[in-house]
């Protein structure tokens, strides 16, 4: 583990506080040096977890691989916010190809170093929730299971929203898309639906499978670097809040990203070779999953015009599993 | 040297002897035998530090070859049929973002019904993909396009399909000269791609591209395509000089010359028209043929040329557009303006075989004025009556 975990004083918060620490415990964003991989001047939405996210984490494996990476962007925000012709926001070898092929354009490129005998370039993998456990989800599996040399990561938003904030395979219960509108008898995304992409991830028994969140830069980063010390087939799932999807005011992607983390509704965890290997406990008493729920629009329809009690209950259960599940209680509770 | 070999094996070590990178595939019939016989060249060595990589599906074959070809890699996969359908939408990226992949195409009936036997239903469906398509008349043939399909793509930045009848041709054991790989290495040199992903000088490449700039890119790889069919030929020449054997690259003209009747065909059954006009010639019947090689571009000026003086041309479809006439009788058409009918007939489909006696049958109808502009060779109405439709 080369977690560090650093105490903070001002805000109890690990999203804030570079200036505070001392130089060797900033982040690998906040040094001079950094590779500026994605940068500033894309067209991104203001408060954009994904940017955020990927900037951390292309940074960070950048200094991993001592500058010799290739990234390959599966189609979505990501590759449509930083590439629109004649522009480009990449200051890495990029290549996108397709939304669901991801995964094996970057099979592709490590198979290519390892013919030409390279084996310092490094390969990044990236896509959003979409392109990543819904379309491309064989192309993950089977890059997975072969073992190539390729971290990918997932941006998860949970939806499709760069088309217009549809549904996917990572959308949460209840929460309003365009697909799962909040109308009927049920309204928003059923329960019982949805897949634990990081826990089909481990099951392949790869070297390295990390969650993370936009909450906690120097923890994202940290995984990024954890994962780059290893080779094989490594996976990062990312959860980075979207202002637009979610409904939530721009100022709030990391809060919110923090309460998703908070309430237990995203567990953080690393993996290595199929076991869990490490878990971030809460660091206060679980926070109710309505403080989480309620900054955003996609969840009103619980709210108004009346309370939801038996889906807001249904949801705190769910966080409650996780807690039990992966033994996220709080050292003070 | 020459050697009794099946098609497969020809295909798979003149491949290897391109000196690929990476080489990656998913089985379908009938391809395997290529792909498996590169696995064994793979383990034992012969394809130097070549990766072969075993996939999940033919999106991701392609997939790994676009990633691969992009990296700088000389990238080689196979397929057919269902399996060129499932990578339909790479195939249009992989042209799209001007990666040299070569791939080979046993060609093979679509479903439904599931049929794993040969026609060109596969190949012709995606002639708009931007790849240049190429046809192998017998398993010499298809041997020897593959370097010259590296070397055109190379060359010009565009993947080249060779397609291979399958089962007829990759399953056909008849007597090739393979040609010694230094021969081909004096023919085909190492791959300088046009740009590549490196950390020393970074590109992005696949870049979205709106209204301002997409007719543009668009008519560039028309432009392009142009180019590649004028160096086609010379490429060709230049190999089948080196080999010291034929290599024909756009088309191959039989008896044509004075022929009234004119047919046109791609693949392996140019074969047999070969022996009908031979037959025909005999009864001092004035029939040709023309084997077409290369699809995509097409040589609308080759065409023109053949077809130019004939009172009539029949071309054998071995793909059927429902609802529409003949893919290819159609494009003649419109390279010949006002020119002699053009007779399409649907022959071969799902593997059903074409013979010397049909053939025959065909063109003498259509001698006599009697073939329509589209019709179905062998058609059983029997067979269509007896399962309650009208034929």
């Amino acid at each position: 583990m080369t977690t560090q975990r650093v105490k903070f004083y001002q805000v109890g918060s690990f999203a804030v506080g570079n200036r505070l620490l001392d130089p060797e415990q900033r982040t690998i964003q906040s040094g001079p040096d950094r590779a500026n991989a994605l940068t500033s001047g894309h067209r991104a939405c203001r408060g954009c977890g994904e940017a955020l996210g990927a900037r951390f984490v292309q940074d960070a494996a950048m200094r991993a691989a001592g500058g010799k990476l290739i990234s390959v962007n599966a189609t979505g925000c990501l590759e449509v916010f930083s590439t629109p012709f004649p522009e480009t926001a990449w200051q890495v070898p990029w290549i996108h190809s397709l939304f669901g092929n991801a995964p094996s354009v970057a099979s592709g490129v490590a198979a290519a170093l390892r013919a030409k005998g390279d084996t310092r370039t490094r390969v990044l993998g990236q896509g959003g929730d979409g392109g990543t456990v819904d379309i491309g989800f064989a192309s993950l599996s089977g890059m997975f299971e072969r073992g190539d040399d390729v971290l990918f990561v997932c941006y998860d938003n949970g939806g499709y929203m760069n088309t217009g904030v549809q549904r996917s395979g990572a959308t949460p219960p209840a929460a309003r898309t365009a697909t799962t509108p909040a109308v009927g008898p049920a309204p928003g995304n059923p329960f019982g639906q949805g897949k634990d992409a990081a826990r089909i991830a481990v099951a392949h028994r790869i070297p390295y499978v990390a969650t993370a969140t936009v909450a906690d830069l120097h923890d994202l980063e940290d995984k990024v670097t954890a994962a780059m010390e290893l080779h094989g087939a490594r996976y990062l799932h990312v959860l980075v809040p979207c202002p637009l999807g979610w409904g939530s005011d721009a100022s709030e992607t990391v809060k919110l990203a923090r309460l998703a983390v908070e309430t237990g509704l995203f567990p953080l965890y690393e993996a290595r070779e199929g076991r869990i290997a490490a878990v971030t406990r809460l660091r206060r008493g679980p926070v109710p999953v309505e403080e989480y729920l309620r900054p955003q629009k996609r969840y009103r329809h619980l709210f108004e015009p009346e309370r939801d009690e038996a889906t807001l209950d249904r949801l705190q259960s769910i966080a409650d599993a996780n807690i039990d599940e992966y033994g996220l209680a709080s050292e003070e509770s | 040297m020459r050697e009794q070999i099946e098609g497969s094996q020809a295909v798979a070590r003149t491949v290897a002897s391109c000196r690929p990178d990476v080489v990656c595939a998913y089985p379908i019939s009938p391809q395997t035998h290529i792909v498996e016989a590169l696995a064994v060249l793979a383990r034992t060595g012969k394809l130097g530090a070549a990766q072969f990589v075993n996939v999940e599906s033919e999106m991701a074959a392609l997939s790994v070859a676009i990633g691969a070809s992009a990296t700088g890699a000389r990238t080689y996969t196979a397929t057919a049929s269902q399996g060129l359908l499932f990578m339909a939408e790479a195939l249009y990226n992989a042209a799209g973002l001007g990666l040299p992949i070569v791939m080979t195409v046993a060609n093979r009936a679509i479903g439904a019904p599931i049929n794993i036997w040969n026609d060109h239903s596969d190949s012709i469906s995606q002639r708009d993909s931007g790849w240049i398509q190429l046809y192998a008349l017998d398993n010499q043939h298809a041997a020897d396009l593959h370097p010259v399909a590296y070397r055109l793509a190379e060359e010009v930045s565009v993947p080249v399909m060779v397609c291979v009848d399958g089962f007829v041709l990759t399953h056909a054991v008849e007597p090739v000269d393979l040609a010694e790989p230094e021969r081909v290495d004096a023919f085909l040199p190492p791959f300088r791609p046009r740009q590549v992903l490196d950390p020393a000088d970074p590109v992005t490449i696949g870049a979205m591209v709106g209204p301002e700039a997409y007719t543009e890119v668009r008519y560039l790889a028309h432009t392009n395509a142009k180019r590649a069919l004028e160096r086609l030929p010379v490429l060709a020449a230049d190999y089948a000089a080196r080999v010291d054997r034929s290599v024909p690259a756009i088309a191959d003209a039989y008896r044509a010359v004075g022929a009234e009747t004119l047919v046109i065909a791609m693949g392996s059954v140019v074969g047999t028209l070969e022996d009908t006009v031979d037959e025909l010639r005999g009864e001092g019947v004035g029939v040709g043929a023309l084997g077409l090689v290369a699809f995509r571009p097409f040589p609308v000026d080759v065409i023109r040329a053949a077809v130019a003086g004939r009172e009539r041309v029949v071309v054998l479809e071995r793909a059927q557009p429902t609802g529409s006439t003949g893919v290819i009788g159609t494009e003649i058409r419109a390279a010949v303006p006002g020119g002699p009918p053009i007779h399409s007939v649907v022959a071969g489909l799902g593997g059903r075989p074409v013979t010397r006696a049909s053939l025959k049958a065909v063109i003498e109808a259509a001698n006599r004025g009697e073939l329509p502009e589209l019709s179905f060779m062998d058609l059983d109405t029997g067979l269509i009556e007896a399962a309650g439709s009208r034929p």
